[in-house]
């Protein structure tokens, strides 16, 4: 039966696995590469839910400053290859088919209901009647990537490595597992239908097989954040309306200062410092906690011990110091006998920028809920993640601070952490899905 | 042991006033039968305090408070000699509401506004007219939270002075290199820690000093206290140790561990038996909470004790502690709330028999020992104590 398969004309097992097969494929976006085929499309009408698309290429990666979608896959894996040419292969392959799938198209050449007979088909289909539903697909850079713990370097990289990817501390508190932390790559699937979000980590699971195995993947809904000043800010499973102050996509030179890593970064001692780690450049650094709530006790507590933990009311999300809730928090506000109204270890003082010196972050976090523990508790909490553009001094220093001091701290469990260096994105316009194509992180490499 | 928010930092001064102020015209729970609480606005600004109703039937009564001026507010009711302070509200910033919930007795009142946190306030009369539920009842109350009060501030002096004398006695074995004799101590000596625990714990200084697990140490900083010398009496092997060999302390290690432990013990004891160290009836409250918050994210789990899985005696411990909160404020809140006290009762039964149960010798089967469905009874029951425990404050300061 292989072999009747293999003698149809045009259709090879070679063609449908091989560059030849990707190219096709990308031949539908002959003029531009596949994203600028489509992207243009959605800024022109306004697009909503699931018919939303956005561009895979441009100067950044997307899935950053894109309004948050309402849910997430994320994933991370770790190389299972040692051969540098393998990850090349690898990135140019996920690279394909991301510009593919964050289309609205399946991964591979045929549809999910088509090509050979005898061949599993090119995508697994459960997004077949489905639309792109905002889908964006972003690709982090583990520091086991560059260099092991013991110092290995498999590929070639440990001089890359920029400074500012240094392994996270130990945090008071800490009770992060090996199965939830790290990876050699992440890739952070986003969109506004679980479904496509989860579709998309398959397939770029299965590209992996043989190279890279998954680590381990969370399942994130309900965004915790606003990325953009047209989004109502949402609550967390404590109840409470998270990331007011978030960094904004309409601020962009707020995003240049805050979330972008700038070409003399290097020089500058920021982001990088000692090595060639120019491939940097428009990047930005992720930051992915696990952050188990024990919402059981947090219910048993009054709603005074609640906002007092918080800062802000429970309903409108006003600081305690007055206001509504994009009002500015007033730290020196007191109330009776001189007690600042705002409480000295409340999570919005200590997590706000003037408490870390100015130090701001672009949240993407999303609630999760893995089923119980077997006590009787629900495994839900936060799954918290954050853009920066140096994580030394803009999560490292903030987290060590809330981790000692927050009052939250007594309802959290920190359960998995990562840190990833997210590359600029593949330049609009170019070639992807032949041989020599474009691909995420190409600097790297090169 | 984590760091958290210390009790006196909670406590709340609206609740303080019906110990101190509300003899007669105490609120009792709020039981507003088939019928639905009713709800005022009351609108605080920098000139008026304006109420959007000056009756409302006896029962559940609600004011939401918004403050629109822009001074920091604070809402009062008062009985009707204006002094007596039956329920309020403070520090209500600019632009924001807050409930006020009181179980209202008929009478004649006063409605205050006070922008600004100083002077007499705007007021204006207030009257809640006889709508035939029961309200709950007058009389005692205060002066029972008053004993309350006086009961536990005693049951926390015992116990920090029988945690010192029983410390000396765990620190001399220790120092003596009498290994066995104080492992045999370390459990029994905690135990009147861990029953005042959220009181120890009102104190910031003293408790990460004295109770910080070895994950929730801060690098750079030094860890000390009761789990580190737990760590070096029941030394972990290397594989437990997360791959790297225990190194057990010097003697000098011992000695400057084990003099700070006393020092600080004694330090404990000594601000619990200070002129003015009072407990309030909400504080005691949310200590009896706090308790079973410990026993469900520390004990019942076996993250308190890693080393010596001593956790059922602290387990037992805290629930001694809740219980004793509890039973002070019974009368309280049977007269308030009758079917909550019982509840109490029961559940409180309940989580006991499981624990005796595992008693072993003078104290209780390792934790480790314990099977998962045992453990998992244990949660279940303890999550059936904390959730009707958690209305207690509510319920006695209401």
């Amino acid at each position: 039966m292989v072999e009747q398969d293999d003698a149809r004309p045009g259709v090879s097992r070679r063609a449908i696995l091989g560059w030849a097969g990707a190219a096709a494929a990308v031949g539908i976006a002959g003029a531009g590469g596949v994203a600028a085929g489509r992207a243009s499309s959605p800024a022109t009408g306004a697009p909503t839910g699931a018919s939303r698309v956005y561009p895979f290429t441009g100067a950044h990666q997307a899935g950053i400053v894109t309004p948050a979608q309402d849910r997430l896959h994320f994933a991370t894996w770790d190389l299972t290859t040692t051969s540098r040419d393998d990850v090349i292969d690898l990135l140019r392959r996920w690279t394909t088919a991301a510009a593919r799938l964050t289309q609205g198209l399946p991964a591979g050449e045929f549809d999910p209901g088509a090509g050979p007979y005898d061949s599993p088909p090119d995508d697994t289909g459960e997004a077949a009647d489905l639309a792109a539903s905002g889908l964006t697909l972003t690709f982090g850079f583990g520091g086991s990537l560059f260099s092991t713990a013991d110092g290995t370097d498999r590929f070639g990289l440990a001089a890359r490595r920029p400074a500012a990817l240094a392994d996270l501390p130990h945090f008071p508190g800490d009770q992060l597992e090996a199965a939830r932390t790290g990876g050699d790559l992440a890739v952070q699937a986003c969109a506004d239908d679980p479904q496509v979000a989860v579709h998309a980590i398959r397939n770029l699971s299965r590209l992996a097989f043989g190279t890279a195995a998954i680590r381990w993947s969370q399942l994130g809904y309900g965004r915790t954040s606003s990325t953009s000043t047209a989004q109502r800010t949402p609550r967390n499973l404590f109840g409470f309306k998270d990331g007011t102050a978030n960094l904004m996509a309409e601020e962009p030179e707020q995003a240049e200062e805050h979330l972008w890593v700038a070409a003399d970064d290097d020089a500058a001692g920021g982001a990088s410092g000692g090595g060639d780690t120019a491939w940097m450049t428009g990047g930005s650094y992720l930051v992915a906690r696990r952050i188990r709530m024990t919402v059981e006790t947090w219910d048993r507590s009054s709603l005074r011990e609640q906002e007092q933990i918080v800062g802000r009311t429970k309903g409108e999300g006003a600081p305690l110091s007055g206001g509504t809730e994009h009002t500015d928090p007033d730290f020196a506000a007191g109330g009776r006998g001189g007690e600042p109204l705002i409480p000295i270890d409340s999570h919005v003082r200590l997590a706000h920028p003037s408490s870390n010196g100015g130090a701001r972050m672009l949240r993407r976090g999303y609630n999760y809920t893995d089923g119980s523990d077997g006590l009787g508790r629900l495994d839900a909490g936060l799954f918290f993640l954050a853009y920066v553009r140096d994580p030394r001094t803009q999560y490292t220093p903030m987290q060590t601070a809330l981790a000692r001091d927050d009052a939250m701290s007594e309802y959290l469990r920190h359960t998995g952490s990562g840190l990833w260096a997210v590359p600029p994105g593949v330049p609009e316009g170019a070639t992807m899905g032949t041989p020599d194509g474009a691909f995420v992180g190409q600097g790297l490499f090169t | 042991m984590r760091a958290r928010r210390s009790l006196t930092a909670l406590a709340a001064t609206a609740l303080l006033i019906p110990l101190a102020a509300c003899t007669q015209n105490d609120v009792g729970a709020a039981a507003s039968g088939g019928n639905g609480p009713t709800t005022l606005t009351v609108d605080s600004s920098a000139d008026a305090c304006a109420v959007s109703a000056t009756t409302a039937p006896s029962g559940t009564v609600v004011f939401s408070v918004t403050n629109s001026g822009s001074e920091v507010t604070e809402f009062y009711l008062l009985a009707a000699d204006g002094l007596r302070i039956v329920a309020e509200v403070e520090n209500v910033g600019p632009g924001i509401t807050r409930d006020l919930v009181l179980a209202a007795q008929p009478g004649t009142y006063q409605t205050a506004c006070k922008p600004g946190m100083t002077g007499t306030g705007q007021r204006a009369e207030f009257t809640v007219t006889d709508s035939g539920i029961e309200v709950g009842p007058t009389g005692e109350v205060a002066e029972q939270l008053a004993t309350a009060s006086t009961n536990y501030v005693a049951y926390v002096q015992d116990q920090t002075e029988q945690l010192l004398v029983a410390t000396e006695a765990f620190a001399a074995a220790f120092l003596a290199g009498d290994d066995d004799a104080a492992r045999a101590a370390y459990a029994s000596t905690r135990v009147h820690w861990e029953r005042i625990e959220p009181v120890a714990e009102s104190f910031g200084d003293l408790d990460p000093r004295m109770d910080l697990r070895e994950a929730d140490v801060e690098p750079g900083t030094e860890w000390t206290g009761w789990h580190l010398l737990e760590k070096d009496l029941w030394a972990p092997t290397t594989e437990a140790n997360g791959g790297v060999a225990y190194v057990p302390l010097t003697a000098e290690q011992r000695t400057q561990f084990t003099d700070q432990l006393v020092a600080d013990t004694l330090d404990l004891d000594g601000r619990v038996h200070a002129d003015d160290f009072t407990l309030t009836a909400d504080q005691i409250g949310n200590g009896a909470k706090s308790l079973l918050d410990e026993v469900a994210t520390g004990k019942v789990t076996g993250e308190e004790e890693i080393w010596s899985h001593t956790d059922l005696w602290d387990f037992q411990a805290n629930v001694d502690g809740a219980r004793v909160a509890f039973e002070g404020l019974r009368d309280v809140v049977a007269a308030k709330d009758a079917e909550l006290a019982t509840t109490l009762d029961e559940r409180f039964a309940d989580v006991q028999l499981l624990l005796d149960a595992h008693r072993a010798g003078d104290g209780f089967a390792m934790y480790t020992d314990l099977t998962s469905d045992e453990v998992r009874a244990l949660a279940n029951a303890v999550d059936a104590l904390g959730e009707p425990l958690s209305r207690l404050t509510s319920a006695v300061v209401l």
